[in-house]
């Protein structure tokens, strides 16, 4: 297949590309949500992310908060941007994060305002902002412009057959394009950390993801009372015959096709070695873990999934595949890209390969994905720590 | 002929049931993705989608290899055919 070397998209004004043209009400804290989802309640074409931090935070816990606020609002799929807090520094400390994009961003605090007047002012202001995005055209972007992140869940022994190297043969496809592409999942690589460590890009790439999985492995076994039986593999990835985390992490692992990672980034780290793989090191929970991808810049996320993981992102379009038939056929709703045709031999792993690019590229041009038309909008804030 | 288990490296001692399921005694064929070959087995036990069969019999603290790597230790020895699950396999991180 030849692959297009374009997409429609929407330019934004630091050069990057969206695949959407959201604007959103970014509330800075747990307590502001109310007023942020009054604002999107108010204002048509605008939507609010509720969560549940932000309070009392301090040290690298606050700096993550910061840099996952910070990145949401600076993704290109956003056009603009209501930042609404408790408290003013903190709300403009996002608000001038944001502002270095160009993108048009204003921030309100709530104390001495009150929620209704918080409301009022911040709803005009994103009226104004939904009205002047609406005009946005979607305009011809090379395809390097797509910042693609990946993801696997609820995975069994078909992701790893399957659908997982079918994400792996579309990585190999497009990296020489210069897309930019992200992995993460730190803890569901255990087993296979040896063999991930040698496909760093340089010595300096793999000993960096070697530390960061040994740092997240003593953790685990500091905080783990007895093992982590009942959540890794999960209950889940059990009925779909996964045995042991180790199986489950080379599953994983090809994601990556034969793509080599130039760099580890921290959670919410924004890529700076330009195009290419990188690994990023996050949570294997599915909301947290794209959470993190969508703050530091992907535009567009590709979710294999063996007994059906149903995750959406507010901001950045999550795409699923299956190879598994029983999910296609009980859960299709929540399936985008069906290859189960591979454990048929049906269908090899190139044809699969394309059959991802073709969905990937439709929906990078505006397609809506089945979590996005089922409204699957979870946003979830990665917390290191306990709040002071 | 029809696939019924996929494995996905010569090396590997398990394979991938890849049909709605399989039934005791049953001929399977096997196909092994590194190297486009294939093999045949009867199966021990009923064993579902995507759960594994044991391609030669295991003792306790053997290796099970998929993907050609170390995926976990036997604890309860497995014949050639049978169910390879958390019953009979823990992992050995952790």
């Amino acid at each position: 297949m030849e692959i297009p070397k374009s997409f429609l998209g929407y330019k934004r004004e630091n050069g990057r590309a969206g695949t959407r043209n959201h604007v959103i009400i970014l509330p800075v804290d747990d307590i502001s949500n109310a007023c942020a989802e009054a604002v999107a309640n108010n204002i048509k074409g605008t939507i609010a992310l509720p969560h549940s931090y932000g309070r009392l935070q301090f040290g690298a816990d606050l700096e993550l908060h910061f840099r996952t606020m910070i990145g949401t609002g600076s993704n290109p799929n956003v056009a603009a941007v209501i930042v609404i807090g408790i408290e003013p520094k903190w709300t403009k400390r996002i608000v001038d994060g944001i502002a270095k994009t160009g993108k048009p961003v204003e921030g309100f605090h709530i104390e001495r305002t009150g929620d209704i007047g918080t409301v009022m002012k911040a709803s005009k202001k994103a009226q104004e902002f939904v009205m002047w995005a609406s005009e946005i055209q979607r305009e011809e972007c090379p395809i390097s412009d797509l910042w693609i992140s990946v993801k696997c869940g609820e995975s069994d022994t078909t992701s790893g057959l399957a659908s997982n190297p079918t994400v792996g043969n579309l990585m190999d496809k497009l990296e020489p394009l210069g897309v930019h592409l992200c992995f993460g999942e730190t803890s569901e690589l255990t087993g296979a950390e040896k063999v991930c460590a040698t496909r760093g890009a340089t010595k300096e790439a793999s000993d960096k993801f070697m530390k960061t999985w040994s740092a997240y492995n003593d953790f685990i076994l500091k905080e783990a009372t007895d093992d982590l039986s009942e959540s890794q593999p999960t209950a889940g990835n059990i009925a779909g015959g996964l045995t042991t985390i180790e199986e489950k992490a080379f599953g994983n692992f090809q994601k990556i096709g034969n793509c080599k990672f130039v760099d580890v980034l921290e959670p919410a780290e924004e890529p700076k070695k330009g195009k290419g793989l990188y690994f990023m090191d996050t949570s294997s929970a599915a909301a947290e873990c794209v959470t993190l991808q969508a703050a530091a810049g992907f535009n567009i996320h590709l979710f294999p999934t063996g007994q059906g993981n149903i995750v959406g992102n507010p901001i950045e379009p999550v795409i699923k595949l299956t190879a598994n038939p029983l999910t296609v056929k009980s859960m299709g709703e929540h399936i985008d890209c069906d290859v189960s045709k591979i454990l048929s031999r049906e269908m090899n792993l190139s044809e699969a390969g394309d059959e991802l690019i073709k969905t990937t590229l439709k929906v990078a041009n505006g397609r809506l994905t089945c979590a996005e038309a089922l409204g699957h909008r979870e946003f979830v804030m990665t917390k290191l720590y306990r709040s002071a | 002929m029809s696939t019924d288990i996929i494995i996905h490296d010569k090396k590997d001692n398990v394979g991938v049931v890849v049909i709605e399921k399989i039934t005791p005694k049953q001929d399977c064929n096997c196909w092994i993705m590194e190297n486009d070959s294939s093999v045949n087995i009867q199966s021990a036990d009923e064993i579902p989608l995507g759960h594994k069969i044991a391609m030669i019999d295991l003792n306790e603290g053997d290796t099970i290899l998929k993907y050609g790597h170390d995926i976990g230790k036997v604890v309860k020895a497995i014949k050639k055919g049978q169910h390879v699950h958390v019953h009979n396999v823990k992992t050995k991180k952790w």
